[in-house]
C-alpha cells in the first residue's frame, strides 16, 4: 500500500520534470547513464566482464566447453545466454526458481545476441552433427538500479569480446584439447540493446529504477553494426502508438552507435 | 516462394490464413473462445473477477490480470514436455501485458481475472492467435474493456515482407514480428521481433502487421456479434 502511494508521488514528480524536458537525475530524454566496462575480472572464466550502467551492476562470465550440437542444428555451435538477479542485488529479489521477469530478462538478452548473429556459430563446429564448441554466457545482476536488459546485454557482449576460445583438434574422430593455444571468438557484428520507457507522452532512454517503477510501457530494441533492427521486445502494462515505435527504432540506432564505439575499444 | 509472390501455402504476400472464431465454447468458464488460425487450434477460458489466491497478490486499488499460455504435449511434431517451458512463461507474460491495457481492472479491486490459454495444435504465430482468442474470451466473460486486442504477425521471407508468417516460413524466414493492436485506440500493446530488418523494412513490416490486426479485429467482432446478436437485433 505504502509503496503504491510513493510510486504515485514519484510519477507526478517525474512527469512534472519531463514536461520541462528534464529527468530526475539531470539527464536529457535520450541520454544513457555512463557505461563503465571492465573485462577479465574472473580469470577462471574464458571471458568475463563487470559492467556498471549508472547504479546497475552486472558480472558476466563466459564458459566455453565441448558439447553436442542440438539434433536439428548439427552444423552450428551452441550459444546460450542466461541472466539472473541475485538475492543480494535487490530487496525484492528472492532466491529460488526464476520468476517471469527474470525469464524474460534472460530470453531478451539471449535473443539480442542470437538474432544479430554476433557469433558465427558455424565456426564453432568440430565434427558436424557430433561435436561442437558451446559458449555459455551467464550474467548475474549484483546491484539493480533499473534497465537490467541493456546492462546484462552490454555485460554479455563485453564478456564475449574479452573471451579466448580453447583449441580442440580432431584426431581419429575425437576432439582433443590443445594445451596453451587459444583464439578470439568468431565475431561478425556488435549487437547493442537500447531500452526505452514511456511515461505519459514521453519516451526516455535507459530508465532508472525509479523511472521504471512508474513507467507505462517499455521497449527494448537491439541493432547490429550494419544498422539493422534484429530484436524487439515490448513490455509493461500499456502500449505505444505506431509513430512512437518508429521513433524508438531510430533512437535505438543513434544511441546504439555510441555504445558500439565503447565495444570497439575492447576488440 | 514464386516470383509473383505466391507463398508456400498458396497465399499472396498480404493474405491472412483462414481464421475462424467460436465464442462461448466452455460451460464452466465465465468467458471462452476457440480459434482456428490456419493450422493453429487454440482454446481460451476466462475466470473472474474472483478472489485472489494466494491472498498477498491482491491489490486493494485494482484488480489483477493473470495469464497462462500452455501448449499441449501433442500440439507439435515432437512431443512437448507438459511442464511450462521458459518460452511459455515469457509468452504468458507478453500476452498478459498485451491484454492489460484493454481491461478496466480499476473497477474490480482485490480480485483477479484469470486467462487460461491452451494451444491444442501449434503452427507458427500461436501467440497472436492465442491473444486473439483470449481477447474475445474476455469480452465474452462480460469484463469491461476499453477496446478489443487484435494480434497478427508479419515477417520477412525470401527478402519480402509478408503478412501472417506460418510455421514453415518462420523456420526458413529472415524475420518474424508479432504485433498486437487495440484497433480503436490505435495503441500497439505487443511487439516482438526476431530476425534482421533494415530500418525501412521495420516500418513496412509493422504497418503490414497492423493492417492484419485490423482484419483480425473484424473477424473477432463478427464472432462476438454472432453469439450475442443472433437474430439481427442490436
Amino acid at each position: 500500500m505504502n509503496s503504491q502511494i510513493l510510486d504515485q508521488l514519484k510519477r507526478e514528480k517525474i512527469l512534472d520534470l519531463l514536461k520541462t524536458g528534464k529527468r530526475i537525475d539531470g539527464r536529457s530524454l535520450d541520454e544513457q547513464r555512463p557505461l563503465v566496462i571492465e573485462t577479465g575480472v574472473i580469470p577462471k572464466a574464458n571471458g568475463s566482464a563487470r559492467v556498471k550502467l549508472g547504479n546497475t551492476e552486472i558480472i558476466t562470465g563466459v564458459k566455453i566447453q565441448l558439447d553436442k550440437p542440438f539434433p536439428d542444428l548439427g552444423d552450428k555451435g551452441i550459444l546460450i545466454c542466461t541472466a539472473e538477479i541475485l538475492p543480494l542485488a535487490d530487496p525484492n529479489a528472492e532466491p529460488g526458481p526464476p520468476n517471469e521477469e527474470v525469464i524474460e530478462l534472460a530470453r531478451v538478452v539471449d535473443r539480442g545476441i542470437r538474432e544479430t548473429e554476433m557469433i558465427d556459430l558455424h565456426k564453432l563446429v568440430l565434427i558436424e552433427d557430433k561435436s561442437v564448441i558451446g559458449m555459455f554466457i551467464d550474467s548475474s545482476v549484483i546491484d539493480s538500479g533499473g534497465n537490467l536488459f541493456d546492462a546484462c546485454s552490454y555485460a554479455s557482449v563485453a564478456g564475449i569480446l574479452s573471451c579466448t576460445v580453447p583449441k580442440w583438434e580432431v584426431k581419429d574422430d575425437v576432439p582433443t584439447l590443445v594445451e596453451g593455444v587459444t583464439s578470439k571468438p568468431p565475431i561478425k557484428t556488435l549487437p547493442v540493446s537500447v531500452t526505452m520507457a514511456r511515461i505519459g507522452d514521453y519516451v526516455i532512454v535507459d530508465p532508472t529504477k525509479d523511472e521504471e517503477s512508474c513507467m507505462d510501457a517499455r521497449i527494448t530494441i537491439t541493432t547490429n553494426s550494419e544498422g539493422n533492427i534484429c530484436a524487439v521486445q515490448k513490455g509493461g502494462s500499456d502500449g505505444f502508438t505506431a509513430e512512437q515505435l518508429i521513433q524508438c527504432a531510430e533512437t535505438a540506432l543513434t544511441v546504439g552507435r555510441k555504445i558500439r564505439k565503447q565495444f570497439e575499444q575492447l576488440m | 516462394m514464386t516470383e509473383d509472390g505466391i507463398r508456400c501455402d498458396g497465399r499472396r504476400l498480404d493474405e491472412l490464413r483462414n481464421i475462424s472464431i467460436k465464442v462461448g465454447v466452455l460451460k464452466n468458464a465465465d468467458g471462452s473462445a476457440y480459434i482456428e488460425f490456419g493450422k493453429n487450434k487454440i482454446l481460451a477460458g476466462v475466470f473472474g473477477p474472483r478472489d485472489v489466491h494466494p491472498k498477498h497478490m491482491a491489490n486493494p486499488d485494482s484488480g489483477i490480470l493473470r495469464c497462462r499460455y500452455h501448449m499441449s504435449p501433442f500440439s507439435v511434431t515432437e512431443r512437448k514436455n507438459p511442464a511450462p517451458s521458459r518460452r511459455e512463461i515469457e509468452i504468458s507474460k507478453v500476452i498478459k501485458e498485451a491484454l492489460q491495457p484493454a481491461v478496466i481492472l480499476k473497477d474490480y479491486p482485490r480480485t483477479v481475472i484469470d486467462v487460461f490459454i491452451e494451444v491444442l495444435q501449434a503452427d507458427g504465430g500461436s501467440r497472436c492467435a492465442a491473444l486473439d482468442a483470449a481477447a474475445v474470451a474476455l469480452a465474452d466473460a462480460g469484463i469491461p474493456m476499453r477496446d478489443l486486442v487484435s494480434a497478427c504477425a508479419a515477417g520477412k521471407v525470401a527478402d519480402r515482407i509478408v503478412l501472417d508468417v506460418n510455421n514453415e516460413e518462420d523456420q526458413e524466414g529472415q524475420a518474424d514480428m508479432p504485433v498486437a493492436l487495440m484497433p480503436n485506440l490505435g495503441k500497439v500493446t505487443l511487439l516482438q521481433l526476431d530476425g534482421m530488418l533494415k530500418p525501412e523494412e521495420f516500418k513496412t513490416c509493422m504497418q503490414t502487421a497492423l493492417v492484419g490486426c485490423k482484419r483480425v479485429y473484424e473477424i473477432q467482432r463478427k464472432a462476438l456479434m454472432e453469439k450475442y446478436f443472433q437474430n439481427g437485433e442490436q
